[in-house]
């Protein structure tokens, strides 16, 4: 009997969802994606500049200016990533890692050059790579604003942003070679606070209580990212982190992403 | 239609055994159905609401989830509200039920996991408890009886600090190993703000019928002396002090690693040495017929030598003379990566009026119990377990407030 209980919500659930699904989201939400879509856009201004620069200090030989623009301008991608990674062809070429490869694939994007700035210390062999990358953030560039974006894509994209936090930042697998995975996880949350921030006003209308525990939960993941800050822009080493530095920002990530996922409350038909 | 002999036999005893099981229990309030081609065991329900926690009378059931976590926010208005809602979604689960109907908004993640949409009961039981250092962090210190302190380290405690200590304890237990982790899965999920998973432990354990002593992974009976406790309760399980415990009881947990390598290689004479009980029977060593039969621990040879061996685990913990309520699971984890041997063992888990009782048996086992060479204890815990809830209360709720 009370299987059926179950099963009867959950059959009366899939028909309900069958007639709301084509319904639109019933609050406006076309500010908050407008400004959504200029922020990406500015990021990704921003990444194309800094990947210019970049390129030229490969050109350059520059070593050491390298290292240190390589995990600043990857966090203006990491940040926009819900859009940019939704380039099927371009992310590969973009941010593949040596273990994303498929059999035959060619490596290119920002890991190969990590790989040979760190393993190697050097740019020779780089310049040919920073080129290509160049041309394809160009073309992300120019491709970003084509997007549709909604509001399901913010809420959903901010949900992905810590998802990708947990699975492979947390575990260290995203820069191997540099051990630059905090620039990452901070752009990460970075991103999934501007959504949240976007959405807030409209938010608090609806739960407050809510808005209230995502500002404690970022302020919490912020608080422990902080203690690895290195100076204004830069962190310290993933490597630096013991066991339980990890598992401490693993949790907090965890007890931001669950609250997080109901910002989709403001979704409801 | 008839599978072979084996296989009827099996099916005929688990048949039996629910049958058994209902009627023995006698539980009021639970219901035992027999229906066609649904599990036997799949309606079996134990009321949530009562004078005592579930899953500490409740015949055994097969399978455990066994959770500790810690506060991550140390207020008391906030645990408060997580021991209320953990109330309202244990009352819910416990009769088979999805933690709350599910909602209709499809941009927010479904309120129930769903793994257990299909599930009944199974005869679920969820059991909470607290320690110690729940009460120092959220300043209740004061509330704490004198004997609730942290154990003492015992002879030949190998303790790993990620399995020892913990605010809090979930037990679930239920016929169906799924709807045991599910109902862990949501209460942990409701409250991951506040707590943090600190360790857990699944584990598994089986008999023909409610009625039979089940066996651990060494082959024997492991729970027998549970009939003399339950001749007194009040004497051996309940406390009566403070008045936020009364009706409760002290839960210790003993995560403990068994080498079965080593165990399967000693022989039977040995193993019933070790024991001080036959294997087969579970009786008495040397003279017994029966498993019920008392220890006589004066028994001796014709060379005038103990009947019992004196260092066995029987005679050490029964010569104590205290008695606790053992509702121990086996768990069974892979291999283990630095031995290549069964990564397994027994989560022990007893109930008892004052930990003192469990203190006692351990110290007596010390260094002596002839079972040393073949376990290692590897984790451990003290919870006191609040008395059973009314319906409009929730758990704790003479400790943490109205």
């Amino acid at each position: 009997m009370h299987t059926f209980n179950k099963l009867a919500l959950a059959v009366g659930v899939s028909a309900m969802m069958a007639f709301s699904a084509p319904a639109m989201a019933a609050v406006d939400l076309s500010a908050e994606t407008r400004a959504y879509r200029e922020f990406v856009i500015g990021q990704i201004d921003e990444l194309e500049k800094g990947t210019r620069q970049f390129a030229e200090a490969l050109r350059a030989g520059n070593v050491a200016e390298a290292k240190r623009l390589y995990p600043r301008i990857r966090m203006y991608y990491e940040r926009s990533e819900p859009i940019a990674e939704s380039f099927g062809d371009l992310d590969p070429r973009i941010d593949a890692r040596e273990a994303d490869l498929e059999k035959d694939q060619i490596w290119m994007g920002f890991h190969k050059i990590e790989k040979i700035l760190w393993t190697q210390n050097t740019t020779k062999g780089t310049e040919e790579t920073a080129k290509k990358l160049l041309d394809d953030i160009k073309e992300l560039r120019a491709k970003v604003p084509t997007v549709e974006v909604t509001g399901e894509l913010m809420v959903q994209g901010a949900v992905d942003l810590l998802n990708e936090v947990s699975t492979t930042k947390i575990t260290g697998e995203e820069e191997i070679f540099s051990r630059t995975d905090l620039y990452d996880f901070r752009a990460n949350i970075e991103g999934a606070e501007k959504i949240f921030e976007l959405l807030k006003p409209k938010l608090k209308e609806k739960d407050a209580k809510l808005v209230q525990t995502l500002e404690q939960r970022f302020a919490a993941v912020n608080a422990l990212l902080d203690r690895y800050k290195v100076g204004e822009q830069d962190y310290k080493p993933y490597t630096d982190l013991s066991e339980a530095d990890t598992r401490q920002l693993a949790e907090a990530v965890n007890k931001l992403g669950e609250p997080l996922a109901q910002m989709g409350v403001l979704l409801a038909p | 239609m008839q599978a072979s002999g084996g296989a009827t036999r099996r099916q005929f005893l688990k048949q039996a055994g629910c049958l058994l099981g209902g009627a023995l229990a006698g539980v009021p309030g639970m219901a035992a159905a027999s229906t066609g081609g649904k599990h036997c065991l799949a309606d079996v329900q134990y009321p949530f609401y009562g004078e005592r926690q579930q899953g500490i009378l409740t015949p055994q059931q097969s399978y455990v989830y066994f959770l500790v976590m810690d506060l991550a926010v140390e207020e008391l208005n906030v645990m408060r509200e997580v021991f209320q809602t953990w109330t309202s979604y244990a009352a819910q689960l416990t009769q088979g039920r999805n933690v709350r109907p599910y909602g209709e908004n499809q941009f927010v993640p479904p309120i129930d996991t769903g793994e257990a949409d299909d599930l009944s009961a199974y005869g679920l039981t969820l059991t909470f408890g607290i320690s110690p250092s729940f009460l120092k962090k959220l300043g209740l210190q004061k509330r704490a009886p004198k004997e609730f302190q942290d154990l003492p380290l015992f002879a030949r405690d190998q303790l790993r600090p990620e399995w020892t200590g913990g605010d809090i304890c979930i037990q679930s237990c239920a016929n169906d190993a799924q709807v045991a982790f599910h109902a862990v899965r949501q209460l942990v999920r409701v409250a991951r703000a506040n707590v943090t998973m600190k360790w857990s432990q699944a584990g598994f354990i089986s008999a023909d019928r409610a009625s039979d002593t089940p066996r651990n992974l060494f082959g024997f009976k492991d729970g027998t002396a549970n009939a003399n406790t339950l001749k007194e309760p009040e004497k051996w399980l309940w406390v009566s002090e403070p008045d936020w415990l009364r009706g409760g009881t002290y839960l210790i947990v003993r995560k403990i690693a068994m080498h079965l390598e080593t165990w399967d290689r000693t022989s039977y004479r040995e193993q019933v040495r070790t024991f001080g009980r036959d294997r087969a029977t579970g009786a008495p060593m040397g003279y017994g017929k029966d498993e019920f039969e008392p220890l006589d621990l004066s028994r001796k040879d014709a060379r005038g030598q103990a009947v019992i061996s004196e260092d066995s685990h029987s005679a050490l913990a029964n010569a104590t003379g205290r008695q606790m309520l053992r509702r121990a699971y086996s768990w069974s984890d892979g291999i283990h990566p630095r031995t290549g041997q069964f990564d397994s063992g027994l989560l022990f888990l007893c109930y008892q009026k004052s930990p003192q009782q469990f203190i006692d048996i351990q110290s007596a086992l010390g260094n002596v119990d002839r079972l040393n060479e073949y376990i290692t204890h590897v984790g451990s815990g003290l919870f006191a377990c609040f008395p059973g809830v009314r319906e409009g209360e929730y758990l704790g709720q003479r400790l943490l407030g109205a």
